[in-house]
């Protein structure tokens, strides 16, 4: 038996709440440079992904790279520059998702901005592009802002169902808080920065802390019995079954978010004035189309497809490629995500893989795979 | 009495007279995690020793299933195909992929008997 999967890197960062992984039975694996729970003893991936569903899941996202940008007036007109959203738009204490541009409108990162003032944004980028990201904004706007990354603090997300009532026992106003809406917050003597956001397609929280208080804060939320620790391998499937694209498999440097099927991070605003990176090139998208597009792709039969298997037409065509990919638990079948030549992206389409030396079926679907749950009013 | 042998890959064989029956170890089970499909050879076919006999995946990722001995596959799990997670529950029973009549005898040499494979996963 051979698992390509499991490799180690040598030298690995620990987030603040390294030893307590350990200490509940964590399996740590490397991950964008970090030492990472990929699932917990007792539990696995399976359990954990259903228990988020069911319950709540708690989960380490301390690796992600967490900062502010301030300046003198708005450093949203600047952040414009290089994302295509309404940025100067966001009220405050409201969260928008967005993407990071190159020159050739492709997507350097995904990412989270909450307007806290009028002077000041809070980004959530991801773990792997952290350094990239802050040097390309250092690079293209550093002139007007000023960038503060916060490597002192970590990152907790709290998601399902039963996320809100936990949540909810800490913070009171956390019940009335709506989707993609955020608070600052003190708490023990702690300043903390609240979300209600997520990334499993669940109803949920994200909780930035100070990394000294990232350990007592963790155990209080488990200490209530509903939230459970979740690795990175249930994080995956829940993002995967919600649709929701994984930076370096979804999205990558070469990828537009048009093609990338994120049309909507497209301010209407922004399509008019363009003044973004690659903007040409994606309005010139926007109106002509694009050669590749993201789909959901659902397998027929129970074998997974995973990232790298090529896509082919009903005559054998090469079409496309899978870009992730896995068993999801909850939608009990798996699924995948990939990207098809854009005449073969209507939902239903019927595609083949050839996995194995065996040819199988599979059809274009509908995105999500799981519906989402989030608190919307 | 039937005996088992293991393979560095983490393949077993329970042998009985000339068949053998193959699954994953243990510790191989507990390394993959949750298994949710699995790819089992044809009956009729002809497997040998270390090279690919079929595919099991957990939520996470595919690993290959290697034959630890050559022989012609006389039986396949098939109750694998709606309960993947006997391998995680019962590998050692329920759990089962194939069985094989074994071809080579001399092949055995290069397994390893149960306390040898678990001397050598203690030092994994």
């Amino acid at each position: 038996m051979n698992n390509a999967a499991q490799q180690t890197t040598p030298v690995l960062l620990k987030t603040p709440l390294w030893q307590l992984h350990k200490d509940m039975g964590g399996k740590m694996v490397g991950f964008a440079g970090y030492d990472m729970p990929v699932q917990y003893d007792g539990m696995g991936v399976l359990k954990e992904h259903l228990h988020t569903r069911a319950h709540a899941g708690l989960f380490d996202v301390s690796h992600m790279g967490q900062a502010l940008l301030t300046a003198a007036a708005d450093p949203a007109a600047a952040l414009e520059k290089i994302v295509p959203g309404d940025m100067t738009g966001i009220a405050p204490w409201n969260i928008r998702y967005t993407v990071l541009l190159n020159d050739n409108g492709g997507i350097i990162d995904d990412l989270m901005v909450t307007r806290w003032d009028d002077k000041t944004l809070f980004l959530i980028v991801n773990a792997g592009c952290k350094d990239k990201d802050f040097a390309y904004i250092q690079k293209k706007i550093g002139g007007q802002v000023k960038l503060q990354p916060f490597p002192d603090r970590a990152l907790l997300a709290l998601q399902g169902p039963q996320a809100a009532e936990v949540m909810a026992r800490v913070f009171p106003q956390a019940a009335a808080m709506k989707f993609m809406t955020a608070a600052k917050t003190r708490y023990e003597g702690h300043e903390i920065y609240l979300s209600r956001s997520g990334y499993t397609g669940e109803d949920g929280y994200e909780i930035s802390v100070p990394a000294t208080y990232a350990v007592a804060f963790a155990k209080k939320l488990l200490s209530y019995g509903e939230a459970k620790w979740i690795g990175l391998g249930a994080r995956d499937s829940l993002r995967l079954e919600a649709g929701l694209c994984l930076y370096g498999h979804d999205l990558d440097e070469q990828t537009t978010p048009v093609e990338a099927n994120l049309k909507w991070v497209i301010h209407k605003r922004r399509r008019a004035e363009k003044g973004f990176c690659g903007a040409d090139k994606i309005i010139g998208q926007l109106q002509n189309g694009t050669k590749k597009f993201r789909v959901g792709i659902q397998p027929e039969g129970k074998a997974p497809l995973r990232e790298g298997t090529e896509l082919l037409s009903a005559e054998g065509k090469k079409i496309g490629v899978i870009s992730s990919g896995g068993f999801g638990p909850s939608a009990d079948a798996p699924v995948a995500m990939g990207y098809v030549d854009t005449a073969f992206s209507a939902v239903g389409t019927k595609l083949q893989v050839l996995l194995r030396g065996i040819t199988r079926p599979c059809t274009v679907a509908a995105l999500p795979f799981v519906q989402h749950h989030y608190k919307k009013d | 009495m039937p005996k088992t042998f293991f393979s560095e890959d983490h393949e077993y064989i329970r042998i009985d007279g000339n068949i053998g029956t193959v699954g994953i170890s243990d510790y191989a089970q507990k390394a993959l995690g949750d298994v949710v499909y699995v790819e089992l050879p044809k009956v009729g076919a002809k497997v040998k020793q270390g090279e690919q006999a079929g595919v099991v995946e957990s939520v996470k990722s595919a690993s290959e299933l290697y034959s630890p001995l050559s022989g012609e596959v006389v039986e396949v799990n098939a109750a694998l195909g709606t309960d993947p997670a006997a391998v995680n529950q019962d590998p050692f029973g329920k759990g089962w992929f194939y069985k094989i009549k074994i071809s080579n005898d001399t092949e055995i040499k290069s397994l390893k008997d149960e306390k040898s494979y678990n001397t050598y996963i203690q030092g994994l």
